[in-house]
């Protein structure tokens, strides 16, 4: 057991639990946060995905020990900002969403790029979302999303 | 359940490491999945376990004359963003896994992984990187290449810890890296090649080949590349058959989920030929 000290959705808390625990059991269950699920567990499928330190990355493959003093934001989280809501627009106005299992975890994706580089190519986009799988849209529909997204987010990122 | 450590400095680590019979964990990617449990349960670590992520004097990328340093907790995304960090390993990385992996996965977390699939290990092979390696009573730094002893075997005691990837700065020409993989991203390549050289008025100054996922552990002959040396570019390529021939023992892949055999030293050699054919 160890005391771990973290940041979630811009409050400090402080849990002392077994730093073997994954992030994303952490978050679910003890937290009552369930946007990120577990798709593969193993990595693939970027379904669990949260930012830490404002950077995306798989909850199912962090240990919480590598989340001491970190900064982590979930979905639910994120969503109460205003690039929350121009990356949400830009989904719904180009049917990015269809089952929506994936969403979360797209918008986390979407939300790290765009962080990083506001005027992605398409190229830039598909590496972005590259470890997030759709079974659903066939991934045009989301691509389309990021870049209209890009567009009317001017000036927020 | 386990015992876990979390040190926060290199020291503490190396006095926990000098103490007990630990498994590293950097950032995780590998480590959680190879031990993976079930759902709402602890990762199934079958020994204690130090996390080694938390130690922040492990995550400097620094250069002097002769070598880049990159310190053993340093993201791939990191590494890859690095101008300091060579071409072709930063190339490299861009096909490794996806954006999410690479915030956290470690190039020495790679290298300690030894798997002969390890993407990154291709480029380091060809630029004869070097390993740190710290106890809490002694420093050494090992060449990669001996570093590494088989599939998953590596020359690491228990109370050692890798710090620091090292790598020589060379001039080449150009260099070139392939991976052959069923996705673009979050895939374990069916096979990987690199390849690099340096021309001086159309002489081979300096070439160099690298085989990944065709041989217990990367495929890289330094002998047969020094025949090609001091060669004109034209000789080089006149030699192409006989070339592939040399390489031909040496690349002795497996039949996997992932590929067979046949298909993996077919485009190997392929890629060697098309590099040579390529040269300018």
């Amino acid at each position: 057991m160890a005391k771990i000290k973290f940041k979630l959705n811009g409050e400090l808390k402080e849990i002392d639990t077994d730093p073997s625990r994954r992030l994303l059991d952490v978050l679910r269950d003890d937290f009552n946060l369930t946007g990120p699920k577990e798709g593969c567990g193993e990595g693939e499928c970027g379904a669990c995905a949260v930012l830490m330190n404002q950077e995306i990355v798989n909850s199912c493959s962090v240990p919480l020990a590598n989340v001491l003093d970190k900064e982590i934001v979930t979905i639910e989280g994120f969503s109460k900002t205003k690039r929350y809501e121009v990356i949400k627009d830009a989904f719904a106005k180009a049917g990015g969403v269809q089952c929506g299992f994936c969403t979360p975890g797209m918008i986390i994706a979407t939300e790290s790029l765009l962080n990083k580089n506001l005027n992605p190519t398409d190229f830039e986009i598909k590496i972005g979302l590259s470890g997030n799988l759709c079974r659903c849209t066939g991934y045009n529909l989301i691509i389309e999303a990021v870049k209209i997204a890009s567009k009317t987010g001017e000036g927020l990122w | 359940m386990v015992n876990s450590y979390l040190p926060l400095t290199l020291e503490e680590c190396l006095e926990i490491l000098a103490k007990h019979d630990v498994k590293i964990v950097a950032g995780g990617t590998d480590m959680l999945i190879q031990n993976r449990s079930h759902t709402s349960m602890s990762i199934g670590f079958k020994s204690d376990v130090i996390y080694i992520s938390n130690i922040n004097e492990l995550k400097r990328i620094y250069e002097d004359d002769m070598f880049v340093y990159i310190g053993s907790c340093c993201s791939l995304e990191m590494i890859m963003e690095n101008e300091l960090v060579p071409s072709l390993l930063r190339d490299t990385i861009l096909e490794m896994a996806s954006p999410a992996i690479r915030h956290t996965a470690t190039l020495a977390g790679n290298i300690g992984n030894a798997s002969p699939a390890g993407d990154s290990l291709v480029p380091l092979y060809l630029l004869d990187a070097l390993v740190e390696i710290r106890s809490a009573s002694s420093v050494r730094r090992v060449a990669l290449i001996d570093f590494i002893k088989g599939v998953r075997k590596i020359d690491l005691s228990k109370n050692e810890l890798i710090t620091e990837v090292i790598i020589p700065k060379l001039k080449f020409s150009d260099c070139y890296f392939k991976k052959v993989g069923p996705r673009l991203s979050d895939a374990i390549s069916k096979l990987s090649f690199a390849g690099a050289y340096r021309l001086e008025s159309n002489i081979i100054e300096d070439i160099r080949f690298a085989f990944g996922a065709v041989n217990v552990s990367v495929v890289r002959r330094r002998e047969l590349e020094e025949r090609l040396i001091g060669k004109t570019v034209t000789k080089v390529k006149e030699m192409i058959d006989e070339i592939l021939v040399w390489y031909d023992e040496f690349i002795i892949p497996i039949d996997d989920q992932r590929s067979n055999k046949e298909y993996r030293k077919n485009i190997s050699l392929k890629l060697l030929r098309s590099f040579i054919e390529n040269i300018e």
